[in-house]
């Protein structure tokens, strides 16, 4: 029992370190001039209880960003903020601002469901609806009134999905019906197919075998041709791999011993990775943390 | 610990974990012992004035669990005979359970067969002496088809409405607090309580008369509460992961709740409503307030005029014909309400199962 124990263990330790995984040797490191949303100050509110504290950080239009930090700092939380899903929580709120192009996306009269149908979003378990494969991918586009042409919008996102080659000869039968991996694809391809600018990912890999998640991680660089995207993953390696920016965050307790997100510390991976400017991302990026 | 170390009777034994015939006492030894114990307790009720079916299958069992428990315990040790005995007596509990279940269908059966032909369910028993052989039970039929069919439309949408509202909008507000002690309350009052209140309400208030409706809006109360629990549960089953992925799509709430949650729980919820018709489908208190005696065909539920009397139905000619016997029990009239109780279980035993179908045929389709 115990000897394939010590086999992980060896493997980590030979496991080369995190920053060989860095994907700037073939894309350069891309500016923030050009950003999607603005974050200044974002408090995240469950109640009364303070989830994630003053987080200031802008999301670069076309890049992936990863979010990274340890469990329950809060960054599904954050994630959550930028299509308005917490709204859906009982008691949940923010205070501080998130601009979209500009626009205070919490301004009174924004409508969350335009939000929504602009930034989609990637859950962490694959979540189709117990629906046929095509009507899967043409739920988002007939929910925001397209009724033509579902027929190319259904290939068009399978195809960006790296899904079409698998499934296009059964379209009718059950999204249920496909493996895990295939699974999230759909889920991904069901977002593409209301055309958002933004789409978040909530862990998207978690519940993925290694070559499934490398399938989407290919995925991901090309969507970011015409998506910005924003993962959240525990992954380092990953983070490493996909993402041009890394917002480092982690749980902070307070005088009264209340744990607060934060957000530590947000640059460029290569920066993240290689040169961290604080002691407790490097701490966690070496595996030191906790 | 190492895997041969789990593995011990190399040989005989079965690895199903159930194991009753196959180890130890083996495949044949209870069913010898089940022999010699049949053929002991039938020489003793020969040779005694024991007698009886009852006491000869009890006695029999009995003698069964004690020599089977005796023989485990000698041959197979403490841990087996326990287990056998603990099964024999769950068996037995669950017989116990299914007996008069078994015993209603046998005697309705049994009782109710000789009458029911052809003329039987197409027959009225308009100018028929219910003392006498004749006539049938097409207008009970008829009355409680329609009366059922009526409450179940005003009771399913209602039901499933309020369902939707108290697991998709309530959570936690207080007005879905209320509901849920409504329906709470609704489910504990007994149906003749629902009739005297439609009684009081329907006919003596709002000055309407007895007819097949006012059965049916009793019935329908009877099923509200019904409807509700059943499809709020179903709708809870459905995962929040789908309405989350519905709104992550850009769909308002209205469209989520018909285009992903009541899809999903479709077929669970018909199953329920199904059932909750197969259950009030049999309900005879407040139709004896509310319907009263009929021995025409009466297509209008509304019919409740001097002239036209109000419908009939199974439960209630039941009743009618159990008081026309008058305690004899080889009256055509006693026979007549076995019959029409034959009927009225076959109707509801249709009804679970298309539920039972539906259920099925939902979850295939998925
Ligand atoms: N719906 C909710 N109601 C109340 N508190 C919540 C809710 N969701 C999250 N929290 C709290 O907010 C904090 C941040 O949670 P969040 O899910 O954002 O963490 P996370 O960084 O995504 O963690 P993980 O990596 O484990 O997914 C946690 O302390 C959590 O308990
Ligand atoms: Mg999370």
């Amino acid at each position: 029992m115990t000897e394939p124990r010590q086999g992980t263990a060896k493997q980590d330790e030979d496991a080369p370190p995190v920053q060989t995984f860095l994907r700037y040797t073939h894309r350069g490191a891309p500016g923030l001039a050009d950003t999607v949303f603005e974050v200044a100050d974002l408090s995240v509110y469950y109640g009364d209880y303070e989830a994630v504290r003053d987080v200031t950080m802008a999301i670069g239009r076309r890049q992936i960003t990863a979010m990274i930090g340890p469990s329950g700092c809060g960054k599904s939380t954050v994630l959550r903020c930028f299509n308005r899903m917490n709204d859906l929580i009982p008691g949940a709120r923010v205070s501080g601002k998130i601009t979209y192009h500009g626009e205070d996306l919490y301004a009174p009269e924004v409508d969350a469901i335009e939000v929504r149908r602009r930034i989609g979003m990637v859950f962490q378990k694959p979540n189709p609806f117990p629906k046929s494969i095509y009507d899967n991918i043409a739920y988002g586009p007939r929910v925001n009134g397209v009724r033509k042409g579902l027929d190319d919008i259904v290939e068009e996102a399978l195809r960006q999905a790296a899904l079409w080659d698998e499934v296009k000869d059964k379209l009718k039968e059950s999204g249920l019906s496909l493996s895990g991996g295939q699974q999230q694809r759909l889920c991904i391809a069901r977002t593409i197919a209301i055309k958002p600018e933004v789409i978040l990912m909530d862990e998207p890999c978690s519940a993925l075998d290694p070559i499934a998640t490398a399938k989407i991680e290919d995925l991901m660089h090309g969507l970011a041709q015409d998506f910005t995207i924003i993962i959240v993953t525990h992954n380092m390696q990953q983070a490493a791999r996909v993402s041009d920016r890394t917002a480092f965050f982690t749980a902070d307790v307070d005088d009264q011993g209340v744990r607060h997100g934060r957000l530590v510390e947000y640059d460029l991976t290569g920066q993240i990775f290689t040169t961290p400017s604080d002691k407790r991302t490097e701490d966690y990026i070496t595996g030191r943390f906790g | 610990m190492t895997v041969t170390q789990l593995v011990r009777r190399p040989r005989g034994s079965s690895s199903d974990g159930r194991g009753l015939l196959a180890r130890g006492l083996g495949r044949y030894v209870p069913y010898a012992t089940a022999a010699v114990v049949l053929a002991l307790v039938a020489l003793l009720f020969a040779g005694t004035d024991l007698n009886g079916m009852p006491s000869f299958v009890a006695i029999a069992g009995l003698g069964y669990v004690l020599a089977q428990t005796v023989l485990s315990v000698v041959i197979e040790g403490r841990r087996r005979a326990v287990d056998r005995l603990v099964t024999a007596l769950v068996y037995a509990a669950f017989m116990a359970a299914a007996l008069p279940l078994l015993l209603i269908c046998w005697y309705t059966i049994q009782r109710g067969i000789a009458m029911v032909d052809l003329t039987f369910l197409t027959h009225s028993m308009f100018r028929v002496n219910p003392q006498e052989h004749g006539g049938g039970i097409y207008h009970a039929i008829v009355g409680t088809l329609i009366q059922v069919a009526l409450a179940s439309v005003l009771a399913a949408p209602l039901g499933i409405l309020t369902a939707i509202y108290l697991v998709e909008y309530g959570m936690g507000r207080r007005f879905a607090r209320v509901v849920n002690l409504f329906v709470d309350v609704m489910t504990g009052v007994p149906s003749i309580v629902v009739g005297l209140f439609i009684f009081t309400a329907w006919i003596l208030v709002l000055g309407f008369n007895k007819s097949g409706l006012a059965g049916a809006l009793a019935l329908a109360i009877v099923m509200l509460p019904l409807v509700i629990r059943s499809a709020e549960q179903m709708l809870r089953l459905v995962p929040d992961d789908l309405r989350e992925a519905a709104y992550a799509l850009g769909a308002p709430k209205w469209r989520t709740i018909t285009s992903v949650v009541l899809p999903t729980a479709l077929g669970g919820v018909v199953t329920g409503v199904m059932l909750a018709v197969a259950r009030i489908a049999g309900e005879t208190a407040p139709l004896l307030l509310l319907v009263g005696i009929n021995q025409r065909i009466e297509f209008n539920p509304f019919a409740g005029q001097e002239a036209q009397r109000p419908q009939e139905s199974l439960p209630t000619l039941i009743f009618e014909q159990f008081g026309v016997a008058a305690g004899n029990t080889d009256a055509p009239p006693f026979q007549r309400a076995w019959s029409a109780a034959l009927v009225l279980i076959i109707l509801i035993g249709l009804l679970s199962l298309m539920a039972r179908l539906v259920a099925r045929f939902a979850r295939t389709a998925r």
